[in-house]
């Protein structure tokens, strides 16, 4: 019943809705891009290197001459994949930390949240250019980079739902019914944390491709000749001057994703956790 | 861990073709070839000492590189929290006082778009707009080369001014716009979403109405009454920001060419100068901390209760 009501609402909800429908033709463009890219995105063609849009290349051409309209398109899978990865990397450790920490309290708590306000202490970037330099700059690295950056985030909001579900009347008569902590944080409390986690992993997707793209710009993601948004952007650096449309197109494919995120993300949130509003 | 990074400093200091010898000199000035452990032990002894060591490639102090650095830095952010916090602020309040009106949807729609942007690819945009297409702005840098300069305070705009040259004020505020704009948007946004929450929140409390109904003028109500009981989340936003500011400030002076420290980290973590990175990721620390004290007194001094419960 509750679920309907969910979809119901999210059918009403106009923010959600925008949101869902960028998500979508960005996935769909991810998914028939090989079909429909008009080039290859990787050949080189140096005859008609810097080109500005026009009808045989619609978003124009790069500094080697590739179609920069077939490079974004499969740029998209890229920072789709990056998002998901990413998020799932964040959320399982953090996800368990926040049960764990929230429910067994202080002794489990302590070390556990100190540990993630060191890691806030760092603007996210940082502590994620740190973590590249670490693994060595490569696209899986970016991911493991921007999944460890967030767990902190991902245990606190599950902490803090925790700690009030723990004191519900529900869950102190399963332990006097013999229910186990595992049984009860299992069953009982996980299943209660997971609205502000797909809010949370939803607007958290937005952050990630942001943020890969941020170290792809800066060189320490995808290595070229990948079509990534962000190491597109990086070379379309280089040409500002005479060639503005190498930066211009990549930059607008990741604020769609990005924009599409956040939308269907605050659009959830007011449905599934007005708490967080 | 910062060992842990691939690449050896003293090769990429002498180059692919330095002799074994040459190698093992630089590893033993800079104690690269001790153990980890004892490299460490060393390390925060000087640390304790107040001495981050030296950088790799300039053989220069690193806390007086970072300094310099760290002042360039100052002067972006500054510039990029007041431009965020004066317009955050601003929309939020208009739309907060109107409501659902075109208004309010405007500067909402904005905001969104404000935090799903790259500001990297902002950044990018303005700079064509502005610096290469219109020529309004200058590129990069913190001003023309080969004007005149002498470092007070270590902030150019400041310096200028105390110098009483006007020519270096203004090109040095220029130089300023476009970084500054670009690191303020993402703030920008978040600021106006919440001071518009926070002000909505307010607005519906007795207090607003009675002071409405003493005949108070709505422009007093507004900014006395309501902005500055809703100032405490308002200013916890700003605080936090400050961190993303600084993680902004990466890629703007990237982009800018501004000579800051994060573009001084970006550069020292791709010459594998290990005590510059330690130094800058300490320093970045120890900032975050002290930004966050700042907001916890701000606190007390926004919110009479807390004064008086004795309570944080």
């Amino acid at each position: 019943m509750e679920k309907v009501d969910a979809f119901a609402e999210l059918k009403k909800n106009r923010t959600a809705v925008a949101g869902l429908i960028l998500i979508v033709c960005l996935l769909i463009l991810a998914l028939i891009g090989p079909w429909i890219s008009p080039y290859n995105p990787l050949v080189p063609d140096p005859i008609n290197r810097l080109k500005g849009p026009s009808w045989t290349h619609l978003f124009g051409t790069d500094s080697l001459g590739r179609d920069i309209l077939s490079r974004v398109i499969y740029g998209s899978r890229i920072s789709i994949i990056i998002g998901l990865i990413a998020v799932s990397i964040s959320l399982l450790p953090g996800t368990i930390l926040g049960l764990l920490s929230g429910f067994y309290g202080r002794r489990v708590d302590e070390p556990i949240m100190r540990g993630m306000d060191i890691m806030l202490a760092f603007p996210a970037i940082l502590l994620a250019i740190f973590i590249t330099a670490i693994l060595g700059p490569s696209l899986l690295n970016t991911m493991i980079a921007v999944g460890i950056v967030y767990i902190p985030h991902y245990a606190r909001i599950v902490r803090s739902s925790v700690l009030t579900l723990k004191e519900q009347l529900f869950v102190q008569a399963v332990r006097s019914l013999g229910g186990s902590n595992l049984r009860i944080i299992a069953l009982h409390i996980f299943p209660n944390t997971i609205s502000p986690i797909i809010v949370y992993a939803t607007l958290g997707m937005g952050t990630a491709v942001l943020q890969a793209a941020a170290l792809g710009f800066l060189g320490l993601g995808a290595q070229p000749p990948t079509p990534e948004w962000g190491a597109m952007l990086s070379e379309g650096r280089q040409y500002i001057q005479n060639a503005p449309h190498v930066a211009a197109f990549p930059g607008i494919a990741i604020f769609i994703l990005v924009l599409g995120f956040n939308l269907f993300g605050d659009g959830l949130r007011d449905i599934l956790d007005p708490s967080l509003r | 861990m910062l060992r842990l990074i691939p690449g050896d400093p003293a090769h990429l200091l002498l180059g692919e073709f330095a002799s074994p010898q040459e190698v093992a000199r630089i590893r033993e000035k800079f104690g690269l070839d001790a153990s980890y452990p004892y490299q460490y032990f060393i390390y925060i002894k000087h640390l304790l000492e107040g001495d981050m060591g030296v950088s790799i490639r300039s053989g220069a102090p690193i806390s007086q590189e970072i300094f310099v650095r760290f002042l360039a830095t100052v002067e972006l952010s500054i510039a990029a929290m007041i431009i965020s916090s004066f317009i955050g602020i601003m929309a939020g309040v208009i739309s907060s006082v109107r409501k659902y009106s075109m208004f309010d949807y405007f500067a909402m729609i904005m905001a969104l778009v404000g935090v799903s942007m790259p500001i990297f690819w902002l950044g990018l945009m303005l700079m064509y707009f502005f610096a290469v297409k219109w020529g309004i702005l200058p590129m990069m840098g913190r001003f023309t080369m080969g004007m005149e300069y002498h470092s007070i305070t270590g902030l150019v705009i400041l310096d200028s001014l105390f110098s009483g040259n006007l020519h270096l004020f203004l090109n040095s505020l220029r130089h300023l716009t476009l970084p500054a704009f670009t690191l303020a948007t993402i703030p920008m946004a978040i600021i106006a979403r919440m001071t518009r929450s926070s002000m909505l929140e307010v607005m519906s409390k007795d207090y607003i109405r009675t002071a409405r109904a003493k005949g108070l003028s709505y422009r007093t109500v507004i900014f006395r009454h309501a902005l500055k009981n809703a100032f405490l989340p308002i200013v916890t936003v700003i605080g936090l920001n400050f961190g993303l500011l600084l993680g902004g400030a990466v890629l703007t002076e990237t982009i800018f060419s501004w000579p800051g420290l994060g573009r001084y980290v970006v550069d020292s973590l791709s010459a594998r100068d290990y005590p510059a990175v330690q130094g800058c990721i300490l320093f970045f620390a120890m900032i975050m901390v002290i930004v966050n004290l700042i907001v916890d007194i701000l606190y007390f001094y926004l919110d009479p209760r807390l004064r008086i419960d004795g309570k944080g």
